[in-house]
């Protein structure tokens, strides 16, 4: 198990470019992630943000470059990640949690058991019954984020997970995040609010028109970022 | 308009009468046409999302010949099915010419290409939703497949109703197959077929409007059915 632990990182992308149909969209990323940390990539629309983290994930495959991780030959099973908008299946809450472990071959009592602990640890048990569709876009989230807990991911990636939600929904999402990273799993993070990034991050990506401008340790970016076009980034954004 | 009014009388009296010989005929078409749809689905339906979810060489060509297949005339299926399951054709050996079975074999053959166009449709636009999720969850396009036709049941439903709908209203497939057979294989709509050309018109429309009722009865049984699940499980 140990030696499982430490196989599946750092992940280590090298030389990525995507550019489908020729639109470039990345170029030469070149990127470490260490184990138990907290990357937050910021960035203008349409910087490369998300399609980057999908690369990461798997969900797409690179133009150019590597995605390794760490000893590993293939894609670990270990990650999550949770997207904008949630995609809650259509039947019941607790189903949605235990689905994922299902899909992993894990037998049903036993899913049910840890969908219903990952429920409860967002404060959700009382709506275990419910069909997930009904339910509102913040209480949605937070069941994406038990169903991705439920897996016990080594790795969390999430993309803009408060964008459409109001602040008190954004705030359980947030403090769920960090009691995920607390308890030692990786996250990465894109968001554009930079408040939930000072409170979050550790370490902060930078990425404009498709290329990483700079990668610098969370506290340090906001006090004064290396790089222009970040500091023009920050100066625009409102507080 | 006497026709029609008479016919009225014809459908009241068939009903009021409701003679056993009715009964088994309009017997026959349901479960002729039931095990027909069941027998069409459990083949177009796994089809249909594979379609929409797996990548595979010749899914393209599969799907416009699936689409395309939707319009097939029901005579030239019930050629075919009655080429195949004739003495000489590879199925000769069942003996199933002239049974019901047959009937069903046939009509599933017609309504097997419009559940799984259908079902592709369907599938593919909840596919887009969750593509996305089911690919981080490392899901396979089978467990894919499976889990978007038990999401999409709803809809699905009007699919088999779509397919019931044209199983039990053909009348050139199960004609060739089933032979109108009076008492073993004759089924509503070749009951009509025959009284029309014998010219009793009015008993024909009778069991038309019959045959028309009973197709409305089961989809407005049908919708009360889903909208009362759907409510409790959206």
């Amino acid at each position: 198990m140990t030696a499982m632990k430490t196989a599946m990182f750092p992940l280590q992308l090298s030389g990525i470019g995507f550019a489908p149909s020729g639109t470039t969209i990345l170029q030469d990323i070149n990127l470490t992630i260490a184990e138990g940390s907290c990357t937050v990539i910021l960035g203008p629309n349409g910087a490369g943000k998300s399609v980057l983290m999908r690369i990461m994930h798997g969900l797409l495959a690179p133009g150019s470059g590597r995605v390794e991780w760490g000893s590993l030959e293939e894609r670990p099973l270990s990650q999550a990640m949770l997207f904008q908008r949630p995609v809650m299946l259509r039947r019941s809450v607790l189903s949605n949690v235990a689905y994922g472990l299902h899909v992993q071959g894990i037998p049903i009592p036993e899913a049910k058991r840890r969908a219903l602990a990952a429920l409860e640890s967002v404060g959700l048990q009382h709506l275990a019954d419910r069909p997930a569709r009904v339910l509102s876009g913040g209480e949605q989230q937070r069941v994406a984020l038990a169903r991705a807990a439920a897996l016990q991911p080594r790795i969390l990636f999430l993309d803009e997970p408060t964008a459409s939600l109001d602040p008190g929904a954004a705030r359980a999402i947030e403090s769920g995040i960090a009691a995920l990273h607390a308890a030692g799993i990786t996250i990465v993070m894109v968001t554009h609010h930079l408040g939930q990034a000072r409170r979050l991050a550790r370490d902060i990506v930078f990425l404009a028109a498709g290329r990483i401008q700079e990668c610098t340790p969370a506290h340090d970016f906001f006090r004064q970022p290396q790089s222009q076009a970040a500091a023009d980034f920050l100066k625009e954004e409102l507080p | 308009m006497d026709t029609f009014t008479a016919s009225l009388d014809a459908a009241l009296a068939l009903l009021l009468h409701a003679d056993a010989h009715l009964y088994g005929i309009v017997s026959l078409s349901l479960r002729v046409s039931c095990l027909a749809v069941l027998l069409a689905a459990l083949f177009a339906l796994p089809l249909g999302a594979l379609l929409a979810v797996a990548q595979f060489p010749g899914r393209r060509t599969l799907t416009v010949l699936v689409n395309g297949f939707m319009g097939l005339p029901a005579v030239v299926v019930g050629l075919i099915v009655y080429l195949s399951l004739s003495r000489a054709g590879p199925l000769g050996e069942l003996g199933l010419l002239f049974t019901p079975s047959a009937m069903s074999l046939a009509q599933a053959v017609l309504v097997a290409p419009l559940l799984a166009a259908l079902t592709r449709q369907i599938v593919e636009d909840a596919w887009f939703e969750y593509a996305d999720q089911l690919h981080s969850l490392g899901v396979s396009p089978r467990q894919a497949a499976l889990t978007l036709l038990w999401d999409t049941r709803w809809s699905l439903s009007t699919v088999l109703l779509a397919g019931f709908g044209r199983a039990i209203s053909e009348v050139g497939a199960v004609m060739i197959v089933g032979g109108n057979i009076d008492g073993v294989t004759r089924v509503m709509t070749t009951a009509i077929a025959l009284e029309t050309s014998k010219g009793d018109l009015p008993l024909a429309m009778g069991l038309g409007i019959i045959l028309v009722a009973l197709v409305l009865l089961l989809n407005a049984l049908a919708q009360a059915i889903r909208s009362w699940a759907a409510r409790s499980a959206q």
